[in-house]
């Protein structure tokens, strides 16, 4: 009835013998695989908090690959030993049995447990914890369905999706949402918060050298969920300071006729009613900002990058991009569309 | 292993008495009026089978759409309302019914030595109700308008404003309905297992599986009110324009969190503590020995339901409560792992210390105790606040419960469909063909899982339609899409060994592997009154009592605790299960299934917002009611 018959001196089995050379040959992979994969890995942490939580998960996988290990030897053992009963060398002993039970079942997860609870809940979570109130240089970062509002409070400057921070620079995010539950991500410099309507949680971001550090949505909310990106640019501190200066500033004035004409467009055709553009009498709230929509690197939330084909794309038909977005598309004849796009390239 | 020898003449004569009282007709009144707790597992198996299949295809489409970067198989929408069906199916409609509708209901009456629930036409309800239920949420789909928030379904999401149409009317009634079946059904089984044992079967003499029905039923009497409060709460705001969840009148999101996780968490070890039960059944039958610790497994299983409504809000620590709530929380999260912990060593030593055949029903049990390990282990990992706040809401999340309510739940009802197969049948499996499907749905399901806790730690959320190319995450989307199709595999072959076996496997007797509880003392399938003499119960391990079966045997020669007067079974009192009192059960009966059916049109009003013919069905529930409870129970 059992599979394979054991031969004197030989594991009836080989293929279990074979598994288990291979475990840890497969775990090498998974470690090589793992290492510094990826932009969104908070196992590349870039950042005090994202390394202690890292370092806390490799010690949490080699705990549990050993208690895992032994629980399989066990298993092992039992397929070995399966004409016999009780324990090798000693036999039947329940009480010895009971006593093991309570040694493996509730004393050593005890001691274990109480360890990683003092470790990583009583000492990593000052880590990670939300920073108070007042500390340092605050950005509001505000989720809507399908987007992220960045202000920078003390300044006019408003953006989207793509913050900037000063590298090497404490920045506590202050976020809340505008309609349902978000959740704010950036994995490599730490962990996530939610954004809460009517309720505002902070999270702590310092980023150790200048970069780009992507995030994301991290809580479903509604359709396009899998399409709400977010990103942290950290930037040497003098290049954050010019960048905010430009982003306080309004538009720059349209240039050249076609520019010209590009803005009448945008503001005959519905985009003021849903978007701000500094410095016109654009003053929607409902969408993005869109003062210096060319300093961007993407549109949608980092969906498509912020390229002129993509742009008109987006703006003739937002549907085909990004179904469930918010934004109609726009009954634009060519000419206008030209001039539209004209107009918002040199946002800048 | 009992032979069956021919029973003496007065014998035979009592059991034909039995046979005629118990009986129900076959077609299809029969099985519509039936209140016999076989049929009725039976109703729930190929039920919440069909569900699991549903559940099965929706999880084939979410997989083969994330199969590559930004895949087009399905919309957004589509996707959304997948992902929220998978959920809802699985969990309410397939993996719950199926443990406590089908194995729970077949099985304990036989195991504690009675002859039916103790409220065989509620029993009926359970299932009707369940039915009606469950074809009410999948009407849903049928109008294309499924709800898509998430099981979850987290407001303000989940409110009118954000979700307009009537998915999520159909999710929250349905619900609602959903849980009358499963509370009446956690009644029954408490009320049975307190006073329906075989007297003589004192509380320390019950096997391990009841013990697992009993704190599950405890577990869900307790937690289900939390989910219909919070259910009722967000049918109030959608429907009559209430604001208990609207931040803008005073209300709080948050709540719905705390309400619905209240359930949430204890519903998780709710689906895995039957799971549990049917291990510790089968174990002791293919080890050839009783269980290592006993009573500290049973009293395992009672904590782990009992510790498990301390913790719901390890789901919610990103949400931003106050630290000294999260420390709390983590910390009674990191105690619950002490029962689990407890059973897992003594299931572990028991097999190690006896003489364990490997065979189909072992192997399933050994494989979920490998994934149970896996699953359990990443969820102490989550315990870890700082770590659950980066690994919350990415694939690691559904890595874990996947392992845990795949590997921890389905294997060991796979298991179990494959021990108690010759029981319910009367056929033996082919035991080949059933290693062969063990080992391939085993293969089948870490291919899919196991890489999901890589693409997690990677970055990827949960319940996203699609991801990005350039970031790491596609080849491991493509290994576990292709293990979904080799773990459907699996699992059909399961079901091909079954269906041809049902037809042409060898004629199994009443014990065919040595159990030892009392299901394997009669025949395979069980006559229609479970036990021709109440049985002699000495220890949990009934069945390997060799001298109290025998003694059972002289008993129905002699006409002793047959009880044959009409459809009579004994009650016992609670801790001792001394004799209470006969008990008269009643026979088939329209009313469980005409006033399910009544139910379902008041709630199909609701959704309709027709609330005064809702109040007109109510009334008619009212009469449909009355006439259930209008005589006693009818003698035969």
């Amino acid at each position: 009835m059992s599979v394979g018959r054991a031969v004197a001196g030989r594991p009836a089995d080989p293929r279990r013998g074979r598994w288990r050379r291979v475990a840890p040959l497969a775990s090498a992979v998974l470690v090589a695989l793992l290492a510094g994969c990826g932009p969104l890995s908070p196992l590349d942490p870039q950042s005090e908090p994202a390394r202690r939580i890292s370092v806390l998960w490799w010690v949490m996988l080699a705990v549990a690959g050993v208690v895992f290990a032994g629980a399989c030897v066990m298993l092992v053992a039992g397929w070995i030993r399966r004409r016999e009963w009780g324990l090798p060398v000693l036999g039947e002993r329940p009480r010895l049995l009971d006593g093991s039970v309570v040694a493996f079942g509730i004393v050593i997860p005890v001691i274990t447990l109480v360890a990683l609870f003092a470790w990583a809940n009583v000492g990593i979570v000052q880590e990670t914890d939300s920073p108070p109130p007042d500390a340092g240089m605050k950005i509001e970062v505000t989720g809507s369905q399908w987007w992220w509002q960045v202000r920078y409070p003390g300044t006019p400057a408003v953006t989207a999706n793509e913050i900037h921070i000063p590298a090497r620079t404490p920045v506590t995010i202050v976020t809340e949402a505008e309609d349902v539950i978000h959740s704010f991500w950036i994995p490599r410099l730490n962990r996530k918060v939610d954004s809460l309507p009517g309720h505002a949680n902070r999270v702590e971001l310092f980023a150790e050298r200048p970069g780009v550090y992507r995030g994301s949505c991290a809580e479903f909310c509604g359709q396009q969920h899998a399409r709400m990106g977010v990103s942290v640019r950290a930037d040497p501190p003098e290049r954050f300071r010019a960048w905010l200066a430009s982003m306080s500033a309004p538009r720059p004035a349209p240039a050249t006729p076609l520019a010209r004409r590009g803005e009448q467009v945008f503001m005959s055709k519905q985009c003021a009613s849903c978007h701000t553009i500094r410095g016109t009498p654009a003053r929607g709230e409902v969408g993005p900002d869109l003062t210096h929509l060319k300093t961007r690197a993407t549109l949608a939330a980092l969906t498509i990058p912020n390229r002129r084909g993509y742009l008109a794309g987006w703006v003739v038909d937002p549907q085909a991009v990004k179904e469930g977005a918010k934004m109609p598309a726009l009954d634009l004849t060519g000419p206008e569309l030209q001039a539209l796009l004209e107009y918002l390239e040199s946002l800048r | 292993m009992t032979t069956t020898t021919a029973p003496p003449r007065a014998a035979q004569r009592r059991l034909d008495r039995l046979e005629r009282i118990w009986e129900e007709p076959s077609g299809l009144v029969g099985w519509l009026t039936t209140v016999d707790h076989k049929r009725i597992g039976i109703l729930y198996f190929f039920t919440s089978l069909a569900f699991f299949v549903a559940g099965g295809i929706e999880a084939l489409l979410i997989r083969t759409q994330l199969l590559g970067p930004n895949g087009t198989v399905v919309s957004p929408e589509l996707y959304n309302q997948l992902m929220t069906m998978h959920g809802v199916t699985m969990i309410f409609l397939a993996v719950i019914p199926m443990q406590i509708g089908a194995f729970g209901n077949y099985l304990l009456p036989l195991m504690i030595g009675a002859r039916d629930m103790a409220f065989p036409r509620l029993n009926a309800f359970s299932y009707w109700v369940f039915l009606v239920s469950g074809i009410f949420i999948y009407t849903s789909m049928a109008v294309g308008a499924a709800p898509n928030a998430g099981w979850f379904d987290y407001v303000p999401l989940g409110s009118r404003q954000f979700s307009p149409g009537p998915g999520i009317d159909f999710y929250t009634l349905g619900l609602i309905f959903t849980g009358i079946s499963t509370t009446a059904s956690a009644i029954n089984f408490i009320v049975t297992i307190f006073k329906l044992r075989a007297p003589g079967m004192s509380l320390n003499r019950m096997p391990l599986f009841c013990y697992a029905i009993l704190a599950v039923s405890f577990a869900l009497v307790f937690a289900l009110p939390s989910l219909s409060t919070a259910l009722i709460f967000l049918e109030l705001d959608r429907a009559l324009g209430m604001h208990f969840f609207d931040v803008g009148f005073g209300g709080d999101p948050v709540m719905w969190q705390h309400l619905f996780w209240f359930f949430g968490h204890p519903e998780v070890y709710i689906i895995i503590l039957p799971a549990f039960g049917i291990a510790t059944a089968i174990i002791p039958t293919f080890a050839e020995r009783k269980m290592v610790a006993f009573a500290l497994v049973a009293l395992a299983e009672i904590l782990v339901a009992f510790i498990g409504f301390g913790v719901w809000a390890h789901h919610m620590f990103t949400v931003g409560l106050p630290t000294v709530s999260q420390t709390y929380f983590a910390a009674a999260s990191m105690m619950v792992v002490i029962p689990s912990a407890i059973q897992l060593f003594a299931w572990i030593t028991t097999i190690a210390t006896g003489k364990p055949r490997f065979e189909t029903p072992l192997l399933f049990i050994i494989g979920f105790i490998v994934l149970f390990m896996i699953g359990g282990l990443t969820g102490v990992m989550t315990a870890a606040i700082p770590f659950d706040q980066q690994a919350h809401d990415t694939y690691f999340i559904v890595a874990h419960f996947h392992y845990v309510i795949f590997g921890a739940a389905v294997f060991p009802v796979l298991g179990g469909i494959y021990y108690w197969f010759p029981k319910v049948t009367g056929r033996m499996y082919n035991e080949r063909v059933g290693k062969v499907s063990f080992w391939v749905t085993f293969a089948g399901m870490n291919l899919t899982f196991f890489p999901m806790h890589i693409v997690g730690l990677l970055g990827m959320p949960r319940r996203v339609y699609s991801y990005p190319g350039d970031v790491g995450w596609s080849t491991l989307n493509l290994i576990e899409t292709l293990g979904a199709y080799l773990l459907a595999a699996g699992l059909l072959t399961i079901v091909a060994n079954l269906l041809v076996s049902y037809r042409r496997g060898a004629r199994a007797g009443n014990d065919p592997f040595g159990g030892d509880t009392l299901e394997w003392s009669v025949s395979s399938p069980p006559p229609s009154y479970n036990f021709p003499v109440i049985p002699k119960v000495s220890s949990p391990y009934a069945m390997w009592d060799r001298k109290d079966r025998e003694d059972d045997e002289q008993r129905l020669a002699e006409g002793e605790l047959v009880l044959e007067e009409g459809h009579e079974t004994p009650s016992s009192t609670v801790l001792d299960a001394d004799w209470d009192e006969i008990l008269d059960m009643p026979s088939k009966s329209w009313a469980p299934v005409v006033l399910a059916v009544v139910l379902g049109l008041v709630f199909a009003m609701m959704l309709l917002q027709h609330y005064v013919t809702a109040l007109g069905f109510a009334a008619l529930a009212g009469l449909v009611l009355a006439a259930w409870n209008w005589k006693e129970p009818q003698v035969a």
